[in-house]
């Protein structure tokens, strides 16, 4: 579980850097917001989450490097993808 | 089911299935595929994404060079949508499991995503839509190859459904079978409504969003007469309009009956009803209405549809079809109209801040003389193979006219040294449109051999109004005095003068207005073919002297809204059926 620490929230920059670092993993990574789970691999379902600053998603994976991919992307997120 | 309210700009009704034509022409065929090409289309598919992707990396890296990277990042979205497997995936799934052809497939799953971005709380993120727009238009132009004049291999039984549609593209609608035009934009005075309605086909414009929310292959029931599109009808609906079909066939057959019959008054006045045609495909349709010959054949078309200017021959043959299929009705030919609403894209070389008042048309005409004396040299070489008349428009003075005349006698040299028959004494008219022709008529009459007014631009000019501006298209009306008397003026001074009058702007084929004009005296109109049959009813209604009582009655009046009240009570009274 992880809240989205930026302030523009999951616009099409930090979607694009989360969904290219999901993309390096084998692992099938998916992200839940509340009752919304999409594929963490795919920029528009990324986007059309909508999650903005406080949003609290729930990253999971599930194969090979799962656990590896988890904890990169939820790394990726609290440090507010390397912007501001 | 859903229920769309437009703008009614031709009516009948239509039940049929849509087809699309694309903002960029792309024309998606709903074709299902079979089990044995579904590998195949997966490969197109392949394909499409790995040229787009392609194209995308080039545009970022040129991007990058020329701008910037900060710039060229806006290309790193849709460089990973197009490289991320999942969109691909989807539309894979598509032609899987439903047999769609790749085109098709990947038009819906964009359609979708376009539909949930639009739905976005947030600004930012919800234009988005744009980039996956741009992103679909990328693949579907790898997917369907280049983009061609579709319209013209669009299936007969089917309605078009559009964004918007370029006057190019209008040119070339005659020439298909659609049975109805249903569109995002435009009005009543469109180009494109004007050309459906003289289809005789039901048109609904401004749906704001239609080419959004049906997709290729919908049923769609198009109602023209009430401004309604109905995007996947359920039963009952489909039942209550095939009845209505049924009932305007039964009208329409009655309608036809009244075709032989003579268009004159109760008081025996003969009246001559014609047609005003955009392509050779109406000519049938004019007679098939009852029209007494062709009273404005406009020639845009032959310029629109291609980006090239037509040949002598291309011309010649297009005038040709009509003017045999007239037989010895008379068939009068407007040389080239091209106005500030219907330029192309050849035309438009730098663009002038008023082009209403500008390089269109005949003036246009007399500063590119080549391509003028093709046509005039094609309308000449008609006038041998029946009554053929020419027209010039927009004549704003006597220089204007004795130039385009020598212009016309330069051509007749022409075909007289290559031994080419034509008729030396062709008739040869005017249209009045401009407040200068219409002030200086007397003068202009001695020079011609028939004029027709076209009250279209006439009110645009006199009034000051562009119909097209939403902001005032209120103040357009025929039924502004100053128009009103104008007209009376015209009409008038012509029948003095002894030379033939007639109208072909909208306004001829209103009912109302035909009342109005029988009483000023005039005895020639030409309309779209939809309308002949209802002016002609008006015209049996009435006498002479009825007319001429309206009509001095309605110059009384100094208000548009007077004479628009008194004349639809009037018109109600006299033949409520057109009403």
């Amino acid at each position: 579980m992880v809240a989205i620490a930026n302030e523009q929230g999951l616009h099409a920059r930090p979607v694009m850097r989360f969904v290219d670092m999901a993309s390096r993993f084998q692992a099938r990574v998916l992200v839940q917001r509340e009752d919304r789970l999409v594929d963490g691999k795919n920029p528009m379902e990324m986007m059309l989450l909508e999650a903005v600053k406080g949003t609290m998603l729930e990253i999971r994976a599930c194969g090979e490097d799962a656990q590896k991919a988890v904890d990169a992307l939820a790394e990726l997120v609290r440090s507010g993808f390397g912007e501001s | 089911m859903e229920i769309k309210k437009g703008i009614p700009v031709s009516p009948g009704v239509a039940i049929a299935t849509v087809v699309m034509l694309d903002a960029e022409e792309f024309q998606i065929p709903y074709e299902r595929i079979s089990a044995r090409q579904v590998d195949g289309e997966l490969e197109r598919l392949e394909e499409g994404f790995r040229s787009s992707l392609a194209e995308v990396e080039t545009l970022r890296d040129n991007t990058t060079v020329q701008l910037g990277p900060d710039v060229a990042s806006i290309f790193d979205f849709h460089h990973g949508v197009l490289s991320q497997r999942q969109l691909r995936e989807q539309v894979a799934q598509l032609i899987r499991e439903r047999y769609y052809n790749a085109a098709f497939a990947t038009r819906e799953v964009m359609r979708r995503y376009q539909q949930r971005f639009l739905q976005m709380e947030d600004d930012l993120l919800r234009e988005r839509v744009r980039d996956i727009r741009d992103i679909e238009r990328r693949l579907l132009r790898h997917l369907c190859g280049t983009p061609g004049q579709s319209v013209l291999d669009l299936p007969e039984t089917s309605i078009l459904v559009a964004h918007d549609l370029t006057p190019s593209q209008t040119a070339n609608l005659g020439q298909t079978g659609v049975l109805g035009v249903a569109m995002d934009g435009g009005g009543l005075a469109s180009h494109t409504a004007i050309v459906v309605r003289s289809m005789g086909i039901p048109g609904v414009m401004g749906l704001k969003d239609i080419s959004r929310a049906a997709a290729a292959g919908d049923t769609l029931i198009l109602d023209g007469t009430k401004g309604l599109a109905i995007i996947r009808p359920d039963e009952d609906m489909l039942e209550q309009y095939r009845a209505e079909v049924l009932r305007m066939r039964a009208l329409a057959s009655g309608l036809i009956e009244l075709r032989d019959k003579p268009a004159i008054t109760q008081d025996e006045v003969p009246v001559v009803l014609m047609a005003n045609i955009e392509f050779p495909p109406e000519a049938r349709t004019a007679l098939e209405k009852g029209a007494a010959g062709i009273g404005l054949y406009r020639t845009e078309f032959l310029y629109l549809r291609s980006e090239q200017e037509p040949t002598e021959m291309e011309h010649y043959e297009a005038y040709r079809s009509v003017v045999e299929a007239l037989g010895d009705r008379p068939v009068t030919i407007r040389t080239l109209d091209l106005g500030a609403d219907k330029y192309a894209r050849s035309h438009a070389r730098e663009p002038e801040r008023n082009p209403f008042l500008g390089l269109r048309s005949i003036r246009y005409c007399l500063q590119n003389m080549d391509m003028f004396k093709t046509q005039l040299r094609a309308i000449l070489r008609a006038s041998a193979l029946g009554d053929v008349q020419i027209m010039f428009p927009l004549i704003s003075g006597l220089m204007e006219l004795r130039q385009s005349k020598m212009a016309l006698r330069d051509a007749m040299e022409d075909l007289e040294e290559a031994g080419i028959p034509f008729r030396r004494d062709i008739p040869i008219g005017i249209m009045v449109e401009t407040p200068a022709a219409a002030i200086q008529i007397r003068e202009l009459l001695r020079e011609v051999d028939f004029v027709s007014i076209g009250t279209n631009d006439l009110i645009q000019y006199t009034v000051a109004v562009d119909r097209g501006n939403e902001r005032v298209a209120s103040l357009y009306t025929a039924s502004h005095p100053a128009i009103l008397h104008t007209l009376r003026d015209i009409i008038r001074k012509a029948r003095k003068a002894g030379v033939p009058c007639s109208l072909c702007g909208e306004m001829a084929g209103e009912p109302m207005y035909a009342l109005f004009l029988l009483g000023v005296g005039l005895r020639n109109y030409s309309m779209a073919p939809a309308d002949i049959p209802e002016i002609k009813k008006v015209i049996r209604s009435t006498t002479i002297q009825r007319a001429e009582r309206i009509a001095k009655r309605v110059l009384s009046f100094e208000t548009d809204r007077q004479v628009n009240n008194y004349l639809r009570d009037e018109i109600r009274k006299i033949a409520p059926e057109t009403v």
